[in-house]
């Protein structure tokens, strides 16, 4: 990774529910950016530039909804970008800002990624009828199940490894005071039992619909040594993409996936993720992609992935590779923002500042989000010290 | 541009354009198959020597959720590539590309944008573009909008509607020697233009841009690179972009504040520009947009006819700046500046500034 070193210097969260009524688009956005240049201790002013990211249009029903925010981000007079990258969007949003600070062509960026679901319906927004093709109707469910079947059928995977999963991450969200599922009551057997959506993703396995925005500021070195407050070094930075369809791709451990792990670790020196990397934010919007991405990440052997779940290894209490500490997308899931959670997630983490969930002594962790038919995919390694 | 300091240089090297009235046969994957192809072979390039790809298209246009995964396809992304999708006109997606080579990791990269507006009607669609609880459940459509913008231009006095016929003239006699253009006329007049009657009142059907479907590849590369790949390289001296505030009300619309400060950002006025490729949508926003850039009278402005020639959503701005680069790298202009626009009323500007050895 070359360009400048750049810093997490603050983050900003709303909190995840399924409507935010009390908001409009403008009044959630700026919640969160408030917030992260609140904890940055900057003002609208001392930002150079504005990334935001979303998924798609549809899903609050208004065309480059960037435009109308501009004026609710402090962005006139200011670069303005949106990026949209599928569900890995909101972790390609983070990098795209940061390559404005590596490249040395801004010192200090705002990111955001948002989204507001109860405005619009994104099963409709995901089923528009397209000339000389025929949906499906499956939603994402529908198109992840059979991967995962696979999955199982390779690894021999016990049938309830994601239900283990899916409870352990619930757990987590109890002590994040942001996500959209606080479910002090559930228990294993209540996530075992829930109906069967897409056989083997019960619903309980599954993310809910969310409203909410997270928002990063990032700033060059100089920003990073004058912040009073623990600030987080990126210490490597990758995105990839394949194509969606064709004979041969090993839809279970996606090449892109491989390739982009190889790519940020590299950047970042580490050999041995699972012993280099203290903490983990990992896109998980149905309970299997935990074994499938730890095994595709290079944190289990193939095939063992599952074993980590079983072992409780991600658990927060206990285990040695703590996955998900916020509760992940399967407790909260603004799309849009879904996968810059991840990254501020693991900022957060190296910090010091996660709060409630806060895992000992972190120097380094990892943000991650994957979208489409698990082909796009965005990772950052930050860390306490410069890189 | 903010930061100024050590750029790295970086050129356009390739450029391949297509625009037509309707493409009724063909999807946006087969229409950027060729595009690609072209563009890339031009320079001798396969996928796996780009360093990075980036694109820019709408969900709207295409009707379709996540429609750019498709077009991954055209490029032809396996092995895995490192790429990126703005929801933007695809000169954001080149800004976007310019950045990432300014770190240095790579040297080369691929940027395109597209959009067929041709299947349903750009003006309604682009309300939906507009605040969502105070203006877009009124449809003011987009030539609506434009129209008040020119009205206010009119009535301030700076600007005649002989004025705009020029610029209706202009394009559509420059649009003669543009394979791509879906309007052109060696012979029309202002007189003929004005005596049509207003679609949106001041506005005439010639002075709104020309919908056509199409799309725009552009290759870029840094340094020696660029040098050993490609003859002439049009160097990009200068690329930044600005927006203004959205609530229609509290701009001035006979100005267009964003767009003068990428041009100030990027040095536009320091020195000589042979040609100027704006991206104005209608003729009265092209008149802002050269006050604005500073344009001056020896410049040729739109070459190519601009957009009331032919335009297309998502890729006209990127289409500007492959004219310019293009005119660059044939020796025709030593020094050009292009621009892109998007949103209401001009809310966002970006500017570069090309230039040859």
């Amino acid at each position: 990774m070359g360009g400048e070193r750049t810093a997490v210097l603050g983050v900003g969260q709303t909190r995840y529910s399924s409507n935010r009524g009390d908001v409009s688009i403008a009044g959630l956005v700026r919640e969160a950016a408030y917030r992260a240049l609140e904890d940055a201790r900057l003002g609208w002013a001392e930002i150079d530039a504005v990334v935001i990211g979303k998924a798609p249009d549809f899903f609050e029903g208004v065309v480059m909804p960037e435009l109308y925010l501009a004026d609710a981000l402090g962005c006139v007079g200011k670069p303005m970008l949106r990026v949209h990258t599928a569900g890995s969007v909101g972790g390609s949003t983070a990098l795209v800002a940061a390559s404005l600070v590596q490249s040395r062509v801004h010192r200090r960026v705002l990111t955001l990624g948002f989204e507001k679901q109860s405005e619009s319906n994104a099963t409709w927004a995901l089923s528009l009828p397209q000339p000389f093709s025929v949906s499906i109707n499956a939603g994402a469910g529908g198109y992840f199940s059979p991967i995962i079947r696979q999955y199982m059928a390779r690894s021999g995977a016990p049938d309830l490894i994601g239900c283990m999963v899916a409870f352990k991450d619930r757990r987590h969200a109890l002590a994040n005071p942001f996500a959209h599922l606080h479910q002090a009551d559930l228990t294993f057997e209540a996530v075992v039992e829930s109906p069967m959506l897409w056989d083997p993703i019960r619903y309980s396995e599954t993310c809910p619909s969310s409203d909410g925005a997270c928002a990063m500021v990032l700033g060059d070195e100089a920003a990073g040594d004058a912040s009073d407050s623990p600030v987080a070094w990126v210490h490597g930075t990758a995105m990839r993409s394949e194509a969606n369809n064709f004979p041969g791709r090993d839809e279970v451990n996606p090449l892109a996936s491989r390739e982009c792990a190889a790519d940020v670790f590299g950047q970042a020196g580490i050999v041995d993720p699972r012993a280099e990397i203290d903490v983990v934010e990992m896109y998980v919007p149905f309970s299997w992609y935990e074994p499938m991405w730890l095994e595709s990440l290079g944190f289990a052997e193939v095939d063992h992935g599952w074993r980590m779940v079983e072992d409780g290894s991600t658990g927060i209490e206990g285990g040695d590779l703590p996955v998900n500490c916020s509760g992940g997308v399967l407790s909260s899931n603004p799309i849009g923002a879904s996968g810059m959670i991840r990254f501020a997630e693991a900022a957060l983490q190296v910090r010091g500042m996660a709060g409630d969930h806060q895992v000992d002594g972190v120097r380094r962790a990892f943000g991650h989000a994957y979208g489409g038919g698990a082909q796009y995919f965005a990772m950052w390694v930050v860390g306490d010290q410069k890189p | 541009m903010a930061k100024g300091a050590g750029q790295r240089d970086v050129a356009v090297i390739s450029v391949a354009v297509r625009q037509e009235e309707a493409l009724t046969d063909e999807n946006e994957v087969q229409l950027l198959v060729d595009l690609v192809n072209r563009a890339r072979d031009a320079v001798g390039l396969s996928q796996t020597e780009i360093g990075f790809t980036c694109s820019g298209s709408s969900d709207f246009l295409a009707g379709q959720a996540f429609s750019f995964v498709q077009t991954l396809d055209a490029v032809g992304a396996f092995p895995p590539i490192s790429e990126s999708h703005v929801e933007m006109d695809g000169a954001f997606a080149l800004y976007e590309a310019w950045v990432k080579l300014q770190i240095g990791d790579v040297d080369t990269a691929l940027v395109y944008g597209y959009g067929k507006p041709s299947a349903g009607s750009v003006r309604d669609v682009l309300a939906l573009q507009l605040d969502p609880y105070y203006l877009a459940p009124l449809w003011p459509d987009a030539h609506a909008l434009a129209a008040l913008q020119a009205r206010l231009l009119l009535d301030s006095g700076t600007v005649t509607p002989e004025a705009l016929a020029e610029v209706a003239v202009r394009s559509l006699h420059n649009a003669v020697d543009n394979p791509n253009a879906v309007r052109a006329s060696a012979d029309a007049t202002p007189e003929e233009l004005l005596a049509a009657e207003p679609v949106a009142d001041p506005l005439r059907a010639s002075d709104l841009a020309q919908v056509a479907d199409g799309g725009c590849v552009v290759v870029l590369a840094a340094g020696e690179r660029a040098r050993a790949l490609c003859e002439r390289p049009a160097w990009i001296r200068g690329i930044d972009h600005r927006i203004d505030g959205h609530a229609l009300g509290t701009r001035d619309l006979t100005r267009a504040p964003s767009a003068a400060m990428a041009a100030q950002e990027v040095g536009a006025s320091s020195d000589r520009l042979d040609i100027a490729e704006i991206h104005g949508p209608t003729t009265s926003q092209e008149l802002i947009l050269q006050r604005e850039l500073g344009i001056a009278g020896e410049t040729a402005v739109n070459p190519s006819g601009g957009a009331l020639a032919a335009d297309t959503l998502m890729a006209s701005g990127l289409i500007r700046i492959a004219e310019a680069a293009a005119r660059v790298g044939a020796g025709t202009a030593d020094r050009a500046l292009a621009h892109a626009t998007s949103g209401p009323c001009l809310q966002q500007n970006l500017v570069c500034v090309l230039e040859g050895d």
